[in-house]
């Protein structure tokens, strides 16, 4: 191998390093329909993505990718430099002792308390005891403004209050990504620049990477680092705030001032949708 | 025509894809139960006490309530039917092997499939529908270790225990009809009854219980794991569950009963 490609992989290695998560053209089909084409992307470790997109732009699939929950058609999704695309049962578990996530509803267990949500991640993945449980479930609601309602079942919680408790629950292992799924719908102005500050909280106080889908603009444009913009499973720009603030894209000029878009109409495909008959 | 071919077709593979499922599902549960403390991932004691709790004790008394009354009917059958020929005596005998060999665990199976394998669906399709089963993987929980593997064995559990029980109410039933009818003492329809049955009829009712267990767990999970469409596709999964389940065990017994009585 000659000094420069060693120079090569030693400089690809360390910009990987410094990647949380990477996502190489990825590619995902439902039903003979394109969901994702060949989406990249990169996520630098202690940055805050934001990833916007109107309805049916894959944004939530994408998400679904990155955990692991949906295994690619094609590509490649590494988060903290390994490939969760090739790893078996056992390997997935242990990396997921480094992610945390928060769901769009939240997603507690209806069937626990507060707190037993939260200390379900140390149940399973560490051998701590019941009292040191407890401290450092009580530790992190309160670092959520929690505390006291960890006897609370999550039907007696409000929409702020679950999301909190969630993320609680998703920051317990003290894990290096964190997700978040649509953090603020659901919830009023107020609960839901709350839940920003808190984002940005736990980014400057845990160094944490952390990747937001939304398409909340405001809250977009609050927290990010960066977004990236997906439109019909592809990815039409990624930059900082001001650069997608001043895209002159049409696309993504449609979805910043919520314009309706412009679809050409196939009346071919139009037909054969009505009909389900394949026209000569 | 053709629609109908196709759509036969897509049912058909519909089917043979649910099978491969409970099939996959079996073979994952066992798995945890038998490897998964080898691997840091036991399936968890609390877990198959609270699923033992739901299934069995809850269902104590409702099994007790229909298995006595299912034998009190076979006494009042049995007895008019035997009465012309003067051999209202043989009911005993008729009763303890039915209730032994079949109606005892074809009565518990129907009301746990009603019960708790639709308590079970209903669980797990809401738990899908409220992404808790994604919360689960992504906690890094195994959903078959967690709800499947628990689930199947304390079935496994309870079952042959309920079924006992109600075959000893099958009988106590039928007692108190014919003591009623034909004056006979309680405790000496009891004793030949147990004098009458064997083992193997006892063994046969058992075996019948542990695989009609193992359906209603199968079908209440598939249907479970398989929810789309919230509230309503909850329900439907519910239904289905309990309509696949009872329709399961009644063509398991008919085969399983072909077989044993040409052993």
């Amino acid at each position: 191998m000659s000094q420069l490609s060693r120079m090569q992989n030693h400089h690809k290695s360390q910009q990987n390093a410094a990647l949380a998560i990477r996502v190489d053209n990825l590619l995902s089909h439902y039903d003979g329909r394109v969901i994702l084409n060949n989406v990249s992307l990169e996520v630098e470790q202690g940055e805050i993505m934001v990833i916007m997109g109107g309805s049916g732009s894959g944004k939530s699939t994408l998400l679904r990718y990155m955990l692991g929950l949906e295994k690619p058609s094609a590509g490649k999704i590494e988060l903290l430099g390994k490939d969760i695309t090739r790893m078996d049962d056992n390997d997935l578990h242990h990396m997921m002792k480094n992610i945390g996530v928060s769901f769009q509803g939240g997603a507690l267990f209806g069937s626990m308390t507060v707190a037993e949500n939260i200390q379900l991640p140390l149940n399973e993945h560490t051998r701590l005891d019941q009292k040191t449980m407890q401290i450092m479930s009580q530790m992190k609601l309160e670092v959520v403004n929690l505390a006291g309602f960890e006897n609370l079942m999550p039907s007696q919680l409000s929409g702020g209050m679950v999301k909190r408790a969630a993320l609680a629950r998703a920051i317990i292992l003290d894990p290096r990504l964190l997700f978040f799924d649509e953090p603020s719908a659901g919830l009023d102005p107020v609960v839901s620049a709350e839940l920003d500050e808190l984002i940005l909280r736990l980014r400057d106080a845990m160094k944490m990477t952390i990747v937001v889908v939304t398409h909340e603009l405001e809250s977009a444009f609050k927290i990010a680092d960066r977004i990236t913009i997906l439109d019909r499973g592809e990815i039409l720009m990624c930059g900082t705030v001001d650069e997608v603030r001043n895209s002159d894209n049409q696309r993504v000029y449609n979805l910043l001032h919520r314009q309706p878009r412009a679809d050409s109409v196939n009346v071919d495909e139009y037909l054969q949708r009505l009909t389900g008959e394949e026209l000569s | 025509m053709k629609q109908k071919i196709e759509l036969l077709g897509k049912r058909t593979v519909n089917a043979l894809e649910e099978l491969g499922y409970a099939i996959s599902l079996l073979y994952q549960s066992l798995y945890w139960l038998v490897l998964g403390k080898f691997y840091r991932q036991p399936v968890k004691l609390p877990l198959i006490a609270t699923q033992m709790m739901q299934i069995g004790v809850s269902a104590t008394f409702i099994v007790v309530v229909l298995c006595f009354s299912v034998g009190m009917m076979l006494a009042i059958q049995g007895l008019e039917t035997l009465k012309p020929y003067g051999a209202q005596a043989q009911v005993v005998t008729g009763i303890a092997l039915a209730v032994s060999r079949e109606f005892a665990a074809l009565i518990t199976g129907i009301i746990v499939a009603g019960r708790s394998g639709s308590a079970i669906a209903a669980r797990i399709g809401t738990m899908r529908e409220s992404q808790e089963i994604d919360a689960l993987r992504v906690i890094g929980i195994n959903p078959v270790r967690y709800l499947a593997a628990p689930a199947l064995l304390a079935m496994l559990l309870v079952m042959p225990v309920l079924t006992l029980f109600g075959m000893f109410m099958g009988m106590l039933g039928a007692s108190v009809y014919t003591f009623y009818e034909l004056g006979m003492p309680i405790e000496i329809y009891m004793s030949r009854s147990f004098e009458v049955i064997s083992l193997t009829d006892v063994l046969q009712g058992l075996s019948k219980s542990i695989l009609f267990a193992v359906l209603i767990v199968l079908v209440s999970l598939i249907n479970g794991f398989q929810v789309k469409g919230g509230a309503e596709g909850v329900g439907l999964a519910t239904t289905r569950s309990v309509v696949m389940s009872i329709s399961a065990i009644v063509i398991a017994d008919m085969i399983v009963t072909f077989f044993i009585t040409r052993m």
